[in-house]
């Protein structure tokens, strides 16, 4: 269980010596509680505390890394069961599956889908991560193929190799077993054998059984046979399964800090319906599983399930915020239309998909207010009038246009007259206060 | 070992909302987190309407106009086809029509065509207006009385004009959907204020507000999850109301759902794309607790409807 602060307190040496950079050792007790401090700043702790804390220390939820290189993927570690609580850590995985009895040609055309699939969202750049290699042939030379062939077209993906039989299983770690792959296919029945080689190879387990009492057995058998890392697969394979599986084990991991469940959870989503295995990798998204493995890759799927994910793991705290700089909406001409608002994400979003409905081409000026919005920039005096003039003066983009004209939301009418004052020549006139008047406005200027 | 599955306990429900006449439908009344059937009851799955309006929708991007091409000239002809080649259960008519600045109609022109669309399907409808609170009262008012005695939703009222609109679908027995904005605490006040002129909070329905995905879905999702959390462990009576995802309005007007594959090849064809828009915004707000999704798309909702039958 984890520890309070007072409990933690009292296994400090109570000295108060200040080396961890707290005033005390109560409040670095508290910082410890909270997991915003970690055990190694205090110098002094005896080996004793070190085993006790540490085990109550570790993340409720095992930190996993798939890959190697700057594609590596870090998995596990989460800390609540709503987004709304605290930001969700990291996104999960997707993966696609290659079956080792796939044509050599459809193996490559997959490996190139995986690699062609990155794609640049709001400054990240997003892709499937990995790769499912299904021994689905049984057989440990046609698997070796298989891993050989997409390897050598993509040797930067990271790979999950799926297998029950332990023959093909070391034959593909042979191959990739320095690439930090996780060799998934560890049941009951040769869980011995497996373990055998994730320690050996230095991989991680992804254990699979059916339903969670039998899940659990498994993880602490292969915890018994020493391999730490480990992700988990409790054979939910149906919407209404994974749902409740992965509730269960995201509470039991969190609320109850039931170590056996304390993994990320891999979830199977392939379905013949591609609309519908959109709609399991939503619900791998938002309901806690770590991998989501596909039967396929179509861009648009991946374009969906990226922005959802990216959408899902934003830190709820921290408004997302886009560049500031003068935005080029359409091909604006120098006489073209120049709005300004501010650099919340949201309010760019509407604002600037409202003003390229119009279809008149214009200028959109946002500005940098530390991620508000229009009003609450205005309240929290970021969105003035001298910062807007000293903004607009300082963008360069009076050299752009041929007129000295500044459409303002409506919102901030009231700040038209000081506008005016310290942009002298400058002519401000009033939009609309919200963006979806932004289409008539804009068309009835333009007529 | 055995697993002791942690199982939650909810002091709250949701309540349970019926609407139409004939074909009614239901949709609410679980006790526990959408979809959580292994710690309580859900005795209903969420229903969808499709999106039909008043005014040819010139707006749409193509690939939903093309769907209803033959037919959305006429709010008559889109309504039946919707009812009878689609297999809809529920049929959501917007009366953009009556906005100002598309066209203007009027009250009397919005209560022939409920009228007319009334007469024409038998199933449940969802009246909506233009989202312009003047406008919308006039509007949403007259078409409450001229749909008297077919138990439709009424919306939405906002902070701003909900006293006529909610005397109306009060005095002729109508649900009633209660709009705020990305907020819980207005969600929350929105809903007390309507029940302290006596409307009956059984019988609302609580918006609050969609967002497309890739354009602030995150905020609806979590001010569904919360609002739900509120109803169930808190059991407060305010945030109990079943709530609505308005999908295709704010989905079928992003980049995403029009930019042609040739400006963007890494994005994938562009039908395929849109209707992905719409499929997971609706996906993702039915985990975060919608039970009423209106949307625009067949390939979408007959999507989301085997989601819900692997779900349910």
């Amino acid at each position: 269980m984890a520890l309070s602060g007072v409990e933690i307190f009292k296994l400090l040496p109570k000295t108060n010596c200040k080396k961890c950079g707290h005033p005390t050792c109560l409040a670095f007790a508290m910082k410890l509680a909270q997991r915003q401090a970690t055990l190694d700043s205090c110098p002094d702790v005896s080996e004793e505390a070190k085993k006790i804390l540490g085990e109550a220390s570790a993340p409720p939820i095992r930190p996993i890394t798939l890959g190697t290189g700057d594609k590596a993927v870090k998995m596990g570690e989460e800390t609540v069961l709503f987004r709304h609580e605290k930001k969700f850590v990291n996104p999960c995985a997707f993966a696609v599956e290659v079956k080792d009895t796939m044509p050599e040609g459809d193996i490559a055309r997959v490996a190139d889908d995986v690699l062609s699939s990155e794609m640049d969202r709001v400054g990240q750049k997003l892709r499937i991560d990995a790769i499912f290699v299904n021994n689905a042939s049984g057989d440990a030379g046609t698997f070796e193929a298989a891993v050989k062939a997409i390897t050598a077209k993509a040797p930067s993906v990271a790979l999950i190799l799926g297998t029950s039989n332990p023959a093909a299983a070391e034959a593909a770690l042979k191959i990739v077993g320095d690439k930090k792959p996780i060799l998934y296919g560890a049941d009951a029945s040769n869980a011995d054998a497996m373990a055998g080689l994730a320690k050996s190879y230095k991989v991680t387990l992804g254990v699979t059984a059916k339903g969670l009492d039998a899940l659990t057995d498994l993880t602490e058998k292969v915890k018994g046979l020493g391999v730490e890392d480990m992700v988990i697969d409790s054979g939910a394979r149906a919407a209404k399964e994974i749902i409740e599986h992965n509730t269960f084990i995201r509470r039991g991991a969190i609320k109850k800090n039931i170590k056996s469940v304390g993994y990320p959870v891999i979830t199977f989503a392939q379905r013949d319906d591609k609309m519908l295995e959109l709609l399991m990798g939503v619900l791998g998204v938002t309901k806690y599983s770590s991998i989501v493995v596909m039967g396929s890759v179509e861009k648009w799927k991946s374009l969906a399930l990226f922005a959802l994910r990216q959408n899902i793991y934003t830190d709820p705290q921290v408004p997302m915020q886009v560049e500031q700089k003068i935005y080029k909406l359409g091909e604006p001409k120098p006489e073209s239309p120049l709005l300004i608002t501010t650099n919340f994400s949201l309010t760019y979003f509407i604002v600037s998909g409202e003003a390229e409905n119009s279809k008149v081409p214009c200028r959109l000026a946002v500005m940098d207010c530390e991620g508000l919005s229009v009003l609450t920039g205005w309240a929290a005096g970021k969105f003035t009038a001298s910062k807007i003039a000293q903004f607009i003066q300082e963008s360069g983009v009076e050299k752009e246009i041929s007129h000295k004209e500044l459409i303002i939301p409506g919102y901030v009418a009231i700040l038209s007259g000081a506008i005016e004052e310290k942009l002298p020549g400058w002519k401000v006139t009033v939009g609309p206060r919200e963006a979806n008047g932004l289409p008539a406005f804009l068309k009835s200027r333009a007529s | 070992m055995a697993f002791a599955a942690p199982k939650e306990t909810y002091s709250g429900k949701v309540y349970e909302v019926a609407f139409g006449t004939e074909n009614a439908v239901k949709f609410g009344g679980e006790n526990v987190l959408p979809f959580h059937s292994f710690e309580g009851n859900v005795p209903n799955r969420p229903v969808i309407a499709y999106e039909i309006q008043d005014i040819v929708p010139d707006d749409w991007p193509e690939t939903v106009k093309k769907v209803y091409e033959g037919v959305s000239g006429d709010p008559v002809k889109w309504a039946q086809y919707c009812q009878n080649e689609l297999k809809a259960k529920a049929i959501a008519l917007r009366l953009v029509g009556t906005h100002p600045d598309r066209g203007n109609r009027s009250p009397e022109d919005a209560t022939k065509t409920v009228k007319d669309v009334l007469a024409a399907i038998n199933i449940p409808l969802i009246i909506l207006g233009s989202n312009h609170v003047e406008k919308d009262s006039a509007v949403l008012v007259a078409v409450s009385e001229a749909a008297k005695g077919k138990n439709c939703i009424i919306g939405k009222a906002q902070e701003a004009n909900y006293k006529t609109i909610a005397a109306a679908a009060m005095a002729n027995n109508h649900k009633l959907i209660a709009m705020s904005e990305l907020d819980i605490n207005l969600s929350k006040q929105l809903n007390i204020l309507l029940t302290q002129m006596g409307f009956d909070k059984e019988k609302l329905i609580t918006d609050p507000m969609c967002s497309a995905l890739g354009y602030g879905i995150e905020y609806t999702y979590s001010v569904m999850e919360r609002i739900r959390l509120a109803a169930l462990t808190q059991n407060d009576v305010t945030m109990q109301p079943p709530m609505l995802g308005d999908v295709g309005m704010y989905v079928w007007k992003v980049k995403e759902t029009m930019a042609p594959e040739s400006d963007l090849p890494q994005w994938g064809p562009v039908k395929e794309r849109g209707i992905a828009w719409e499929t997971t915004t609706a996906g993702a707000l039915l985990i975060a607790g919608a039970e009423l999704l209106i949307m625009r798309h067949p390939d979408a909702v007959k999507a989301v409807e085997k989601f819900i039958d692997e779900l349910m």
